[in-house]
């Protein structure tokens, strides 16, 4: 057993768990951050992604102990106050998801694109969306989405250096 | 979810990962766990402790050291393909490191675990042997062609760790690489570049081990030119057969992926 302490979602939290204990099972079984959800377990479909020290991680492919000490974002920490995040209205205006379980992992990864690439066009959404699998929506939607986002996340950045 | 006990220690610096390394010898070294977590969930490997390095600061840097450019261990797949330095110093190895898997793996995997792993679809392996690079562990310094040894197999002996990578500069260096569409992973990648030794050409993907091209590096020295290459074949025999592509498919991807890296290094 191994203590681990890290901040997630703003909230410091500490709990013994088995050194086997993966990320995502910590937040899931541990913390009932049920938001981040395991569809492959083997590193490849991205519905596990959350944010480790600002950036897009599979949560299945890393240890809760690897962990200890770091600040973990997942999708229930883009809502704190319930006012859905920029990317999340997006996936909504734009019909960026049909069943929902690829969505969590989607909107973690378009959020931290944006952040790294300011300025998106759609094939470098594509190619930031490789580790990201949908089995519904055929993409075209997510890309629709992420790229109004990506807009508008830039609109209000610029028009809040101005004020 | 990986189904049986192991133990979990954080080193704190080199010294203590390689004490603990040797103090049992089946325990593994966990850098960016990229490979490893996926393998040990298969059980392919069930070490009793992981030694955790991937914190070690000492470990992960990228520094132009005259002619060369060294790079920690432990410096992650995003760090390189975002280096202004490295950018400058090798290009070709910014934009390998900025194709291998995606994002998120980008993110947490180290150039020394892909190195030392030495898968024989990785990327890393075809920048080290083609570049002539030097390895360095706690222990010595190995030449890119010492260091692979065949397939998942390297010189390192049990315990020993990869410290950092010197990529010697290059006057062209270029990757191409045809990736697997579903793991991004090399069918065939080949990496050209122009050394001061003459030229090199590693191609990985193809084989059960990253291997150099002989015939096209002597081509290369008459005439650093796509052209020099475009008639020049690997044979198929050794070369991997599996539900992505025939051994003679790879060695038709060969001579094409040479021929488009020699452009890209006659391009920068
Ligand atoms: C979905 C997916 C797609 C991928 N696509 C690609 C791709 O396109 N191209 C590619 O090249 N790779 C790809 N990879 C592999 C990725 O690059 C890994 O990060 C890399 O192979 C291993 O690095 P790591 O730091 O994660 O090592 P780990 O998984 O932590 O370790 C791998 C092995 O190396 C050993 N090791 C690690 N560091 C050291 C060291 N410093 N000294 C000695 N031994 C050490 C470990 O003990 C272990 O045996 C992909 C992985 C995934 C999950
Ligand atoms: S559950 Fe982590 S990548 Fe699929
Ligand atoms: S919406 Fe169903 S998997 Fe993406």
């Amino acid at each position: 057993m191994t203590t681990v302490t890290m901040t997630v979602n703003g909230k410091t939290v500490s709990a013994d768990v088995e050194d086997r204990t993966l990320l995502v099972q910590f937040l899931r079984d541990e913390l009932q951050l049920t938001g981040t959800h395991i569809g492959c377990d083997t590193s490849q479909c991205g519905a596990c992604v959350v944010h480790l020290d600002s950036r897009a991680v599979k949560s299945c492919t890393i240890f809760a102990a690897q962990a200890d000490g770091a600040e973990v974002t997942t999708i229930e920490g883009l809502a704190p106050d319930g006012r859905l995040h920029p990317v999340q209205e997006a996936f909504r205006e734009h019909h960026g998801l049909q069943c929902g379980f690829c969505t969590p992992g989607m909107i973690m990864t378009a959020v931290d694109m944006i952040r790294r690439k300011p300025k998106l066009d759609r094939q470098t959404i594509r190619a930031e969306l490789e580790g990201n699998l949908c089995r519904c929506t055929g993409y075209q939607n997510i890309v629709d989405a992420i790229e109004a986002a990506a807009q508008q996340m830039a609109a209000i950045k610029s028009a809040g250096s101005v004020a | 979810m990986i189904t049986y006990p192991f133990e979990y220690t954080r080193a704190q610096s080199l010294d203590e990962a390689v004490a603990l390394a040797a103090a049992e010898p089946d325990a593994k070294i966990l850098a960016g766990g990229q490979t490893l977590i996926p393998t040990m969930k298969q059980r392919l490997a069930a070490p009793p402790r992981l030694i955790d390095i991937s914190r070690l600061s000492q470990l992960s840097f990228i520094r132009r050291d005259g002619d060369a450019l060294v790079i920690g261990a432990t410096t992650r797949h995003a760090d390189v393909a975002s280096s202004a330095d490295v950018m400058e110093a090798i290009p070709a190895l910014a934009l390998l490191a900025g194709e291998i898997g995606d994002p998120a793996v980008r993110h947490l995997g180290t150039i020394g675990g892909s190195l030392a792993n030495n898968d024989p679809a990785a990327d890393y392996p075809a920048a080290a042997l083609g570049l002539g690079a030097t390895l360095t562990t706690n222990k010595r310094s190995l030449a890119a062609d010492d260091f692979f040894t065949g397939m998942f197999s390297t010189a390192l002996e049990e315990g020993e760790i990869l410290t950092e990578i010197s990529f010697p500069l290059a006057e062209k260096a270029g990757y191409c690489k045809f990736p697997n569409p579903a793991s991004r992973y090399a069918m065939v990648g080949v990496f050209v570049a122009k050394t001061k030794v003459g030229a090199r050409v590693a191609v990985t993907g193809a084989g059960s081990c990253v291997f150099r091209v002989p015939r096209m590096e002597a081509a290369l020295n008459a005439d650093f030119t796509s052209e020099a290459v475009a008639g020049i074949s690997v044979p198929a025999d050794d070369l991997n057969s599996d539900l992505h592509g025939s051994a003679e498919y790879r060695a038709h991807l060969v001579t094409v992926m040479a021929k488009r890296a020699v452009e890209a290094a006659n391009r920068t």
